[in-house]
């Protein structure tokens, strides 16, 4: 006998409407000539496009290394039993998720009107073992990972954190037994375990890292974004070179999901 | 004659301003199965924690093998000992718990060898030959590359015991080995555990199964409301209690 399903006229309806929309907006973006897509086509791998795209990619991977090891050590200190390393790494937590990050940026940049000089040695009147004019140290490069990753550093505390927290405390305690100390238990028993919790939203902060990166050209760094502006100062052609970064960005965080997503699989398994 | 295995001196332990053992003094000669049976609450399990440090204690004193647990005494004063210290002391007496607490993301021959490599620097390949032994000796061979979620409650607590036995610790203490076990399993865990003794393994063991105690222990404690209310010849306690609160108890669990 046959089974009939049940009729769904408004899902008709929805997907005609739907179909129409999406009609009209590539209708548009075809025959509206404003769009320049010859010009996006010309510069989308010129050299300088794709020296920018590089500069984002090196920004990203260098601020989330910086931003995953400082925020495990800033995650591990907030729960030490000394109150002072913990209440550090809550300070710390505070002020740099408090605050935005287009700030931070920008007071990184400046740094040197704070401090003229930076210099590595003993303080209060110690030795120096090196100093420069922070002009010089502090590049728009170096302020531009030192703001991206220490920003990071402060939503990847709470991420670890929770991953850590996942973890029974049995575990600790079967460790402990064992005979481990704190830090041996930590790092063989308890973060690998945190793993699980914990590379799913880190990947969504990879992805998140991309697009901030962005926030650099403020600060005249050559990223992606603030090439193709350098661009755009001359030719007067704005629309198709922020569609060349805008398509770019778009090309990098699917390949970063679809990463995400094969990493996420290995780690539940 | 040798001293003691273990030794408690008028231990005291609070939760705030919960008074889970009081004044318990306690005695454990070397070879000898003890058996700590009680109602829940009655601060058995808090006892056993307090031998290997697990929690610290608020009065008295733990000694394990003629050496103090987790502080060092200089006259009249006690001196908490820094973590290296207890880590040792803590490496030389084996735990096993009764939610079994095995390393998720280790195979159960890595469960059995990750705290020899790592805490005594016992080479790999001694620490696997040994593992691989051990886990032979609970019946679990066939089980060496298993994950704890592939093993069943029963086989789980069995490899939770080989990785205790590891260490070669000189004292076991068992937390409600069988408490979180079906019916059906608990026999394949006291039978290792039975082994153990038959060997001369010193041993804790905080139980309900009290036929168990009564065929291995050696003595039983009983404890109530943080008290020792009494200890014995386990066959003879269990037989012909003294007290009211043993005989209400066991009248109960039997």
């Amino acid at each position: 006998m046959e089974a009939i399903p049940v009729r769904r006229p408004g899902q008709w309806l929805a997907a005609v409407v739907v179909a129409l929309l999406a009609l009209v907006v590539v209708h548009s973006v075809v025959s509206n000539p404003r769009f320049e897509w010859h010009v996006v086509g010309d510069y989308f791998f010129s050299a300088r496009v794709l020296e920018g795209l590089l500069a984002t990619l090196a920004l990203t991977a260098i601020s989330m290394v910086i931003g995953i090891v400082l925020g495990t050590m800033l995650a591990v200190m907030r729960l030490s039993p000394n109150g002072l390393v913990a209440g550090g790494s809550w300070c710390y937590i505070w002020i740099f998720r408090g605050t935005p990050l287009l700030v931070q940026l920008l007071f990184w940049s400046f740094i040197s009107a704070l401090y003229p000089t930076v210099s590595l040695g003993v303080p209060f009147g110690g030795p120096t073992l090196i100093e420069g004019s922070a002009n010089a140290v502090i590049t728009p490069f170096v302020a531009a990972i030192l703001a991206l990753g220490l920003n990071e550093a402060a939503y990847m505390a709470e991420i670890v954190r929770a991953g850590i927290a996942s973890v029974d405390d049995g575990q600790t305690e079967a460790a402990q037994s064992l005979g481990m100390t704190r830090m041996q238990t930590i790092r063989r028993i308890v973060l690998p375990q945190a793993l699980k919790v914990v590379v799913p939203p880190t990947g969504n902060e990879v992805i998140a890292m991309l697009k901030n990166t962005a926030l650099v050209a403020v600060i005249a760094y050559e990223e992606l974004l603030y090439t193709v502006q350098l661009i755009y100062a001359i030719s007067f052609q704005q629309i198709p070179l922020l569609l060349v970064a805008t398509i770019w960005y778009l090309i990098v965080t699917s390949i970063l999901s679809l990463g995400q997503h094969a990493v996420e699989r290995r780690v539940r398994t | 004659m040798s001293p003691a295995m273990v030794r408690l001196e008028a231990v005291c332990k609070r939760f705030g301003d919960l008074e889970v053992l009081r004044d318990v003094s306690l005695q454990v000669e070397a070879g000898q199965v003890v058996c700590l049976v009680g109602p829940s609450g009655s601060g058995k399990s808090t006892l056993l924690r307090c031998v290997n440090h697990l929690e610290k204690i608020d009065a008295g004193r733990v000694w394990v093998d003629d050496e103090l647990v987790g502080y060092r005494q200089e006259g009249n004063r006690l001196f908490e000992l820094p973590d290296a210290e207890i880590c040792r002391k803590r490496a030389e007496i084996g735990m096993v718990f009764q939610q079994f607490n095995l390393f998720g993301h280790m195979t159960a021959l890595q469960n059995v060898t990750e705290a020899p490599v790592l805490v005594k620097g016992t080479p790999r390949a001694v620490a696997t030959a040994n593992a691989e032994r051990l886990l032979a000796k609970v019946g679990l061979s066939d089980k060496l590359r298993s994950r704890p979620d592939e093993l069943s409650g029963g086989q789980r607590q069995r490899v939770a015991i080989a990785r205790a036995l590891a260490m070669d610790p000189k004292l076991m203490l068992f937390d409600e080995p069988t408490s979180a076990l079906d019916p059906e399993l608990v026999g394949g865990v006291l039978d290792v555990i039975r082994e153990l003794a038959e060997e001369g393994m010193t041993m804790m063991i905080v139980t309900h199964e009290i036929g168990f105690a009564r065929e291995v222990g050696d003595t039983v404690v009983f404890l109530d409301q943080g008290v020792v209310v009494e200890h014995g010849d386990a066959r003879e306690l269990i037989a012909n209690p003294r007290h009211q609160r043993t005989r209400a108890f066991l009248s109960r669990v039997l």
